[in-house]
């Protein structure tokens, strides 16, 4: 994984994505000789296991209470209505969206700084810093609830968003800076110093030739940070205390531990809660591999 | 490495005062202070705390207590066995089908055919769908009277009854085929990252030389493929066995205790049961073992050895 991908070494911004327009020409060397059914059949079978559970939702969520039909027709509205206001789900949505995007842009931000440190600098406690962002890999964010909710509870933070942005942020941290680190490294430092020969500080530098350069990069990143504070459902439960603050994961959660379950309000939830980040990964999705690929280049 | 290292730039505006020297660390800061108050600090607590009675609803008992917890849980806590069971028999479970389905599925999206890009969006949406919003997308299919089951039942397939989440013998493959749905392509992501980075001429070689798509696959895509699965199971492992989101909100680690994995029932005791004291000594057994575990898998197979 490590040294091939290093070899690779393109820029994320050339290697955004195989063009789809070499459809049947550029033939991979893995699948020469393979019968087009067994690329189908099976993609068709992972597809219906894939599909139908979202197809579930949207039905559920759109169409009449008491209906029993496959087909959401006619299609209502009213579920939508329900959990927007009556549950709340419009302060969640709300809070949701402060949580995902004060956590994308910290990450970002935070991340950003230690990526190009690592990847540009060679300092003292490089490896020391490297090691303790791997071995943070493996320690529990569920595990660390107790301490995590004494320290908030001593800044009085408890039931306040912001906790849970620090929380969040903290847990997508490490990961964030090995993959930022591999993007900047994929920048040639000539492009850099070119710009010092012309007379740019070392900020300007940056911000005029390796941020252009690093976009898509960011834009994983943010979208994964974001993504995942969106999702993220522990930190939320356990430091906010009021309904008023709660995000939509909690109350989804509230809706599904109801004593007698309203699906269709259930299912109007899940979509609120869907749209946004299926939004941002139709929007990231030709970035997704390479995003993964560039990160695992070598520290 | 060394040809990474930038000389400090000619002309300087140097803002922050300091030699360049400092930059770096300077960068690294914000991160390295969150990372110390927010992991690094709690991580010590744990470790404090463990050693304590410290029970917010006895405060009497609260002082230290020596190694009490942790004879507590090795000899007198069945719960923590069954709990420790039930989590490696989830992560290997998910672990091992997880990569076997996302295998299978980056090498079919990794071939060339119409409509590929639309396949790939698809196949791999569920990757951005979180724990508590797969568990409402299977309530409403593991429903017993609007679910699939229902439906099938109309069309002659099995028969109508209770819901699979609150039935002991089906629940964990309820669980299970839950999380593969959002997990397989986290997967497949990742190997299909790593199967782009196979130059293509080594295929073409081997096709030259007589080898057909087994022996391809065996000799060239499995090696090259290696480390990337040794590192992405380990991280799942890690990741299935600390993340609760789906089991809390699925089963709610029920029923009977059927499906609580040890940091469920960490929070369980710790937040729900106030003894912080024994979830903090809970919390820092299941971290040895974890480590333990990550370390054992990491030699055992040989991650990195030779190099390709």
């Amino acid at each position: 994984m490590t040294a091939a991908l290093a070899e690779q070494g393109t820029l994320p911004a050339a290697a955004a994505t195989p063009p789809p327009t070499a459809r049947g020409r550029r033939r991979r060397g893995s699948d020469q000789g393979v019968p087009r059914w067994q690329i189908y059949l099976p993609l068709g079978l992972y597809l219906l296991f894939t599909l139908v559970p979202f197809y579930w939702m949207l039905l559920f969520a759109l169409r009449p209470a008491g209906s029993n039909a496959l087909v959401p027709w006619p299609i209502t509205g009213e579920h939508f209505q329900k959990v927007w206001n009556e549950r709340s789900f419009g302060i969640f949505f709300q809070n949701s969206m402060i949580v995902g995007v004060a956590s994308l842009v910290m990450t970002t931000a935070v991340a950003l700084a230690g990526g190009y440190a690592l990847a540009r600098f060679d300092f003292r406690i490089k490896k020391g810093f490297m090691l303790a962002l791997l071995a943070s890999q493996f320690i529990p964010g569920a595990l660390m609830l107790v301490p995590l909710f004494e320290i908030f509870k001593n800044l009085q933070m408890i039931n306040s968003l912001g906790s849970v942005v620090i929380a969040e942020t903290v847990f997508q941290l490490p990961l964030s800076i090995i993959l930022i680190s591999g993007f900047i490294k994929n920048v040639p430092v000539s492009l850099e110093e070119q710009a010092w020969v012309d007379g740019c500080g070392r900020f300007r530098a940056f911000c005029a030739v390796v941020l252009p350069l690093l976009r898509p990069g960011l834009i994983a990143v943010g979208s994964f940070a974001f993504v995942h504070s969106w999702n993220h459902f522990l930190f939320a439960l356990m430091f906010l205390s009021s309904q008023d603050k709660q995000t939509i994961p909690v109350g989804l959660n509230t809706l599904i531990g109801a004593d007698s379950v309203d699906l269709g309000a259930l299912a109007a939830g899940g979509v609120i809660a869907a749209v946004p980040v299926v939004i941002v990964f139709a929007f990231i999705q030709k970035w997704l591999i390479t995003g993964f690929s560039a990160g695992a280049v070598k520290g | 490495m060394a040809h990474a290292v930038a000389k400090p730039p000619r002309v300087t505006r140097r803002r922050t005062g300091g030699p360049a020297r400092r930059l770096p660390y300077l960068l690294i800061a914000p991160a390295g202070l969150l990372m110390l108050g927010f992991i690094a600090y709690p991580m010590l607590s744990v470790l404090y705390y463990s050693l304590r009675n410290y029970n917010v609803t006895k405060p009497w008992r609260n002082g230290y207590a020596g190694l009490d917890n942790f004879t507590r849980i090795l000899t007198d806590d069945p719960q923590f066995w069954d709990t420790l069971v039930f989590s490696g028999k989830w992560v290997v479970t998910e672990v091992l089908l997880q990569l076997l389905l996302g295998l299978a599925l980056a090498l079919l999206v990794n071939q060339t055919f119409l409509g590929r890009g639309l396949a790939r969006a698809l196949v791999f949406s569920p990757w951005a769908v979180s724990g508590v919003l797969t568990t409402t997308i299977w309530m409403l299919l593991y429903n017993p009277s609007t679910g699939i089951s229902r439906y099938l039942a109309d069309a002659g397939i099995g028969t109508y009854g209770t819901s699979v989440l609150s039935d002991t013998g089906t629940v964990f493959w309820a669980a299970v085929v839950a999380e593969l749905w959002r997990g397989v392509p986290f997967f497949a992501i990742l190997l299909l990252a790593d199967l782009q980075s196979i130059p293509r001429d080594l295929y073409e070689a081997a096709s030259v030389d007589g080898a057909g798509r087994t022996r391809r696959f065996l000799h060239i895509t499995l090696p090259h493929l290696k480390d990337a699965i040794v590192l992405s199971t380990l991280l799942r492992g890690v990741w299935e066995f600390n993340n609760v989101d789906l089991l809390y909100t699925l089963t709610g680690g029920g029923p009977a205790g059927q499906t609580t994995t040890l940091p469920l029932y960490v929070a369980n005791t710790g937040i729900n049961g106030h003894d912080f004291g024994y979830a903090s000594a809970l919390t820092t057994v299941a971290f040895v073992i974890l480590l333990f575990c990550s370390i054992l898998y990491l030699r055992l197979s040989k991650f990195g050895g030779e190099t390709k």
